[in-house]
């Protein structure tokens, strides 16, 4: 569990790592690239907004300038008999209209005091009184005037360009009204193209032009604005940041000094706005456009720029983890599996120094044996000597005797069995026709499997190789791995099985019983030496453990495959060994 | 015919004296050494020995050792090793290098008292046919 947590953690630490470090550049250089790029297609639009607004400030300026001069030159060209004419007037009329297609309404003479003295126009207003007016206050004060737009007597909203002559020591006034329609049109025409809005306010803020598609601010919102927009050009919040970094100074523009730009809230909206003077600083051009729209170029280029890195952030991160993960996998496997190699070498390790022990005890026990061996048969000696006939003793002594004889045996085997286990056996190596041998094995405990009621089946590979082995040693593996399995069947009808085959490297034995079959907790342990399941006396332990110290010191290999009721398989892998024929072609 | 002499050699006292009394007690006359050297002490002084029954494993002079020069200065004398099971390899080596038999101790006395026999028959005959 704890190992589970260790390798999880550490495919955390991995991914990390290289999360970061992946991420680490990417996000610098995007943001290096996304800050010049925006910066500089912000200083792109504002400059050209600006230069849009310059513009128009001109052409406004032109227009209004241009009537004023039409209506000066109308004013000091002609004779007071020509201009009070209501004929030569309408002539007058006509010929603007044509040259400025209707933007004239009409023309009128006023006298100082107010009085209209020539007039042509639609309307009728000969002999009107213009003296209460406002625009006729300023107008006779100053030698020309251009009014704000009003409701005119056709309320229509128009507005008027007046400009004075003097003519016989006498002021005069002359006065023309122009349709407030087709200066309109100029206004609006910034907005071609432009998701913005145009208009023109008067410096007390009250609006001038109509703009399109937007709810007129009330006055208070440009008194603002124009309070702000006092002293040339002003730089507001990241916009003026932004235009502070401008490699040309404002100065040097064309924008004029008085130009101001700034960002304003409108509408719970950010909304850039950009204010130019016009006709003397009376007036001013204001220009709006939401900012959303004045970069929607920029925020969509970035659209894809952001969905781009979203993308491969998703994927580093992905293929982070799932690298991460493989990799700590691989490792897990391969600590696992080192492990059991470990664990493999410590069991082959254990045996062998068993092994060794077992080998040591077998010839210390054997001396002191023998020397039993020989003390009973000694007195063996001695009590058929000795006529004790008439003690009642003496069967009991003989008993006694052979039982120690006996005993010792048991003794001696052990300690045969032991040293087999241990150094195996002496005999030498010779080719061996595994077949035959199972043959002869077979043949010589057919009487004991009889009375146990156990059939043998042999199932052979014809053309089985033979191998170079101790012949001596393969038997008493098959020998000890039958008895087994005689032994595992015990009282009930079973049977054995044993199956010879080739694999191409070895050739492979399988002994499988009928019996009872081995518990999987002691699975492990029947190689061990003096492990055994047999009651006491029965056995020594030592069979499998000779049969596996002699598999192991050929070279082979040994396994057990066991159910619990169903039965138990042996596999042993023997090589072919050095020299070992191909195939057993005489046979 | 004279009782035939054996020398028993092995280094464990106990086993040597029973053995001795049981080979004494089947007629024959048992000398008895502890160790190679006191066997080749002995029978270089010019014991009359026919048979040397000599355990492979003892300290100091081993059995093969021990074998090895009785048979050199000794050749008519007839050996049977007896060794412990580990050790039949030495036996069998034992045999390659002139010795009669090997047993397997613990062994059987009445098999032990044949293979005696054996050997001195084997020992009668090389006698009277010097020239092999």
């Amino acid at each position: 569990m704890e190992s589970r947590h260790y390798y999880r953690s550490l495919a955390r630490t991995m991914a990390l790592i290289v999360i970061l470090v992946s991420f680490a550049p990417l996000v610098m250089v995007s943001a290096i690239i996304g800050y010049s790029f925006e910066t500089s297609y912000r200083y792109q639009v504002v400059a050209h907004l600006l230069e849009m607004v310059e513009k128009h400030r001109q052409n406004i300026d032109i227009f209004l300038n241009d009537k004023l001069s039409s209506v000066q030159v109308l004013a000091n060209s002609f004779t007071m008999e020509e201009m009070s004419s209501q004929e030569f007037l309408r002539r007058q009329l006509a010929v603007l209209q044509s040259s400025y297609s209707g933007t004239f309404i009409d023309i009128g003479l006023v006298d100082n005091r107010g009085i209209q003295v020539a007039y042509a126009g639609p309307l009728k207003l000969d002999g009107a009184d213009h003296s209460q007016t406002d625009w006729f206050k300023i107008a006779k004060a100053s030698p020309f005037f251009i009014s704000d737009v009003f409701q005119g007597f056709s309320n229509q909203p128009n507005f008027i360009i007046t400009a004075s002559l003097r003519w016989d020591g006498r002021e005069y006034i002359m006065r023309a009204t122009m349709d407030f329609a087709a200066f309109n049109s100029i206004v609006e025409s910034i907005n071609i193209n432009h998701s913005g809005w145009a208009f023109i306010i008067d410096n007390q803020g009250r609006l001038q032009t109509r703009p399109i598609g937007l709810t007129p601010p009330d006055r208070d919102f440009f008194r603002g604005l124009l309070s702000k927009g006092n002293g040339g050009l002003q730089f507001n919040g990241a916009l003026g940041q932004l235009l502070s970094v401008m490699s040309a100074p404002p100065d040097c523009c064309d924008y004029g000094k008085d130009v101001s730009i700034g960002r304003v809230k409108y509408q719970g909206r950010d909304v850039i706005y950009i204010m130019a003077p016009v006709k003397n600083s009376e007036w001013v051009l204001v220009y709006m456009q939401e900012e959303k729209d004045a970069f929607a170029d920029l925020y969509r280029a970035r659209k894809p720029a952001v969905l781009i890195a979203l993308l491969g952030g998703i994927s580093i991160v992905v293929m982070a983890f799932a690298l991460s993960r493989r990799v700590i996998r691989r490792i897990e496997k391969a600590n696992l599996e080192k492990e059991q190699m470990n664990q493999r070498v410590i069991e082959a390790g254990r045996l062998a120094s068993v092994g060794e022990l077992a080998a040591g005890v077998a010839h210390e026990i054997n001396n002191p044996v023998a020397i039993i061996v020989e003390e009973a048969g000694w007195m063996d000696d001695l009590l058929a000597e000795e006529d004790l006939g008439e003690s009642q003793n003496v069967g009991e002594f003989k008993a006694s005797l052979n039982q120690i004889k006996t005993q010792a045996q048991r003794c001696k085997e052990i300690n045969q069995k032991l040293l087999s286990f241990a150094r195996g056996s002496e005999s030498s190596m010779s080719k061996v026709k595994l077949n035959d041998l199972i043959h002869e094995i077979v043949g010589i405990l057919e009487q004991r499997s009889r009375l146990g009621n156990v059939k043998i089946v042999k199932r052979l590979a014809p053309d089985l190789p033979e191998i170079c082995a101790s012949p001596t040693e393969v038997q008493q593996v098959l020998l000890n791995l039958i008895n087994n399995a005689i032994d595992a069947i015990g009282e009930d009808w079973g049977a054995i099985e044993i199956t010879t085959g080739f694999d191409g490297q070895t050739a492979t034995v399988d002994v499988t019983d009928t019996g009872h079959g081995i518990p999987e907790e002691v699975l492990s342990r029947v190689f061990d030496p003096f492990f055994t399941t047999k009651p006491v006396g029965k056995g020594t332990g030592l069979g499998l453990s000779i049969c596996y110290g002699i598999v192991k010191k050929m070279g082979g290999e040994i396994k057990i495959n066991s159910t619990i009721g169903v039965g138990t398989t042996f596999h042993i892998h023997f090589p072919l060994g050095l020299g070992a024929g191909k195939s057993s072609s005489e046979k | 015919m004279t009782r035939t002499a054996v020398m028993l050699v092995d280094d464990e006292v106990p086993f040597v004296n029973t053995v001795t009394k049981r080979l004494s007690k089947r007629n024959l006359h048992v000398l008895t050494a502890n160790s190679g050297y006191e066997a080749l002490e002995k029978l270089d002084s010019g014991e009359m020995v026919d048979v040397v029954i000599l355990d492979v494993k003892m300290p100091g002079l081993d059995g093969i050792e021990t074998l090895r020069e009785i048979k050199k200065a000794h050749p008519l004398v007839e050996v049977i090793m007896l060794t412990g099971h580990a050790t039949v390899e030495d036996g069998i080596q034992g045999m390659k290098l002139g010795a009669f038999d090997y047993l397997m101790k613990p062994c059987d006395i009445e098999q032990l008292v044949e293979k005696i026999h054996e050997a001195k028959k084997k020992k009668a005959q090389s006698e009277h046919r010097p020239g092999k």
